[in-house]
């Protein structure tokens, strides 16, 4: 009975995304409604987490068919800590966007929107089936392509455009995958497809590699891995804060679960090839993000940038394959994804208070308003991975999975990378919050939001002070990822 | 039979492939359209092409796969909407940049 609710992760949103799109002139309930959904979602998912914790993998079949015939959601413990960590992320977006978002936009489907958004993104975690995958990504990309567009400013107009394109791109190379998947093994479930690729003697191996090649691609395009990253700063630069806060910090992230998922699942036949390509592309992503980073001069721009290089770490414990690895880049993710979102929900309160992000435009924010700094330093400073903050934790649990597989050259990359992360960090805080005042000071109230960004600063210290109780929660779900026997046997025997 | 299907793929794509790369939005979203009929083609032989063969598994005897046909039909439907969102999109930019080339759209505002 208790499973059941599981699919109100994925309907809820739905369902309210289409009440509110009823009701487009009621600006208070649109945002009163929003804010209860996304924190009554946020409940459940903590729950689902805990229940998923405790009683192993949950699997709904749709419509009562058995799996492989009928469409499978799966919840393990990978799937809810990345619901979770959405959720944590939508309550603190909606929070700030309650505040920020004007009516022109919200008259226009602002919130129905995103809570489409979060549809896709939940769905995408949830789901045991690679073609609803693929529904599931085109369902949050139109609602993020017109999210992006929403309010028709040039740069708005000019960074969907290429957005749209890329990511269609991407999505035909998905289609062509899966037609290539199902002609090779009979089936889309994945479940029914590692089952096959286990019990495969060999023959298949070849075939494999070219489909785990195109997954790569595609997921990759989505990630934003080495050679593909070029699309992502424009238009991560554009939206309003709230949205670049989601888009950074989520939107990426489901590219990299999938890669995650059919990397544990299904490609493990000739990890000698695959995952050792895995960590060439992380050490070259973690090395062009952080350099781009340096390289600009906004404060959007160089947490774009560190998008990008922040990937190449989850990529580096995906490629590593050993349970320690693999629970490091789940730890590495949560506090990483609220630290990214804290950070560009401060890049917006700067853009409130002074009208520009530009280090050159704005300076010594720190007398204006230091409860803003002291948010910025800790989230900054946790990503930079600087102790006792969770970031440290993160980098630490990925390192020494490294030298544990005796990869050192990979873990002298990952320091370097921390380094020149704390470096552009430190530009950002010179720029922005040190040295003489400069740029105008609008007078806007800060102090209402707040409420967002010192909930997701509040989980990354309490992370940092107690990263014991993550680290069993992501230690159980690596177990879970390292042995595709558990998924196959909780998926296919009813 | 399916080595034609697989050279009309490779016709389509190329063609396609051509038309993203040039300079005008109404053409690459027209080369992003034949992408995404190869895909379904694609998708379509991805279950062999079979004449005459009832659809569903009735007794031992050969039968033709449904499934590709239901998720080619699902990957329409979303192609569909993609298209016509990305036709609104090339109207809403034509009429702020006031025109449709992909050179135009650089710059702007930063």
């Amino acid at each position: 009975m208790l499973p059941d609710l599981f699919v109100i992760l994925i309907i809820g949103p739905v369902l309210t995304a289409a009440f509110l799109a009823a009701f487009r002139q009621q600006h208070a309930l649109q945002r009163g409604l929003s804010l209860a959904v996304s924190a009554g979602l946020w409940v459940l998912s903590v729950l689902g987490l805990l229940y998923v914790l405790r009683h192993g993998i949950v699997v709904l079949r749709m419509g009562n068919w058995p799996a492989p015939y009928g469409i499978v959601l799966v919840a393990d413990i990978l799937s809810m800590v990345m619901v979770a960590l959405t959720m944590t992320v939508a309550v603190a977006v909606i929070l700030f966007s309650v505040r920020t978002v004007e009516k022109e936009r919200q008259e226009h489907f602002y919130y129905p929107l995103f809570f489409i958004l979060l549809m896709g993104v939940n769905g995408a975690f949830l789901t045991g089936d690679l073609f609803n995958l693929f529904v599931f990504f085109e369902i949050l990309l139109i609602a993020s392509f017109a999210l992006l567009a929403l309010g028709s400013k040039p740069g708005q107009l000019r960074e969907t455009v290429k957005y749209l394109v890329i990511n269609l791109v991407a999505s035909t190379f998905f289609l062509i995958g899966l037609a290539l998947l199902y002609r090779t093994l009979g089936t889309l479930n994945m479940a029914d497809l590692a089952f096959k690729i286990q019990n495969s003697s060999g023959e298949l191996d070849p075939m494999l590699t070219i489909l785990a090649m195109v997954f790569l691609f595609v997921f990759g395009i989505k990630a934003a891995i080495f050679p593909l990253f070029f699309w992502l700063p424009g238009p991560y630069f554009q939206p309003s804060a709230g949205l670049s806060a989601f888009f950074g910090g989520i939107l990426t992230k489901v590219g990299v679960y999938a890669i995650f998922r059919t990397f544990t699942l299904l490609f493990r036949h000739a990890p000698s090839f695959t995952h050792e390509l895995l960590l060439i592309l992380a050490g070259l992503t973690i090395f062009i993000g952080v350099f781009g980073a340096l390289s600009q001069m906004d404060m959007k721009r160089i947490l774009s940038y560190h998008i990008i290089s922040q990937i190449g770490y989850l990529m580096l414990g995906i490629g590593l394959l050993t349970p320690h690895a693999l629970a490091g880049a789940l730890f590495y993710m949560v506090p990483y994804v609220m630290a990214k979102s804290a950070l560009f929900l401060i890049a917006g309160v700067v853009q409130e208070a002074t009208g520009s992000t530009h280090l050159k435009a704005v300076g010594g924010l720190q007398t204006h308003s230091w409860t803003l700094s002291a948010l910025f330093l800790l989230a900054a400073l946790s990503l930079a991975g600087l102790p006792p903050l969770a970031g440290f934790f993160s980098k630490f649990i990925v390192l020494q999975a490294g030298m544990e597989a005796g990869r050192y050259g990979y873990v002298g990359i990952g320091l370097l990378g921390g380094l020149l992360t704390l470096a552009s960090m430190l530009k950002i805080w010179n720029g922005i919050f040190w040295g003489e005042e400069k740029g105008e000071r609008r007078p806007v109230a800060l102090q209402p939001l707040f409420p967002s960004i010192v909930l997701l600063v509040f989980f990354i210290v309490a992370i940092g002070l107690f990263p014991g109780i993550l680290y069993s929660v992501t230690e159980a779900a690596a177990q879970q990822m390292y042995d595709p026997q558990v998924y196959i046997s909780a998926v296919l025997d009813y | 039979m399916e080595f034609v299907i697989i050279g009309v793929i490779g016709v389509l794509f190329a063609s396609g492939t051509y038309l993203i790369l040039q300079r005008h939005l109404l053409r690459v979203i027209v080369g992003l359209s034949l992408y995404s009929h190869a895909a379904n083609l694609a998708l379509m032989v991805s279950g062999g092409l079979k004449r005459g063969r009832p659809p569903l598994l009735t007794t031992d005897a050969p039968y033709a796969d449904p499934l590709p046909q239901a998720l080619v039909l699902t990957a329409i439907v979303i192609s569909f909407g993609m298209t016509a969102f990305a036709m609104v999109l090339a109207f809403r930019t034509r009429q702020v940049f006031g025109s449709d080339g992909v050179d135009e759209l650089a710059g702007g505002e930063e």
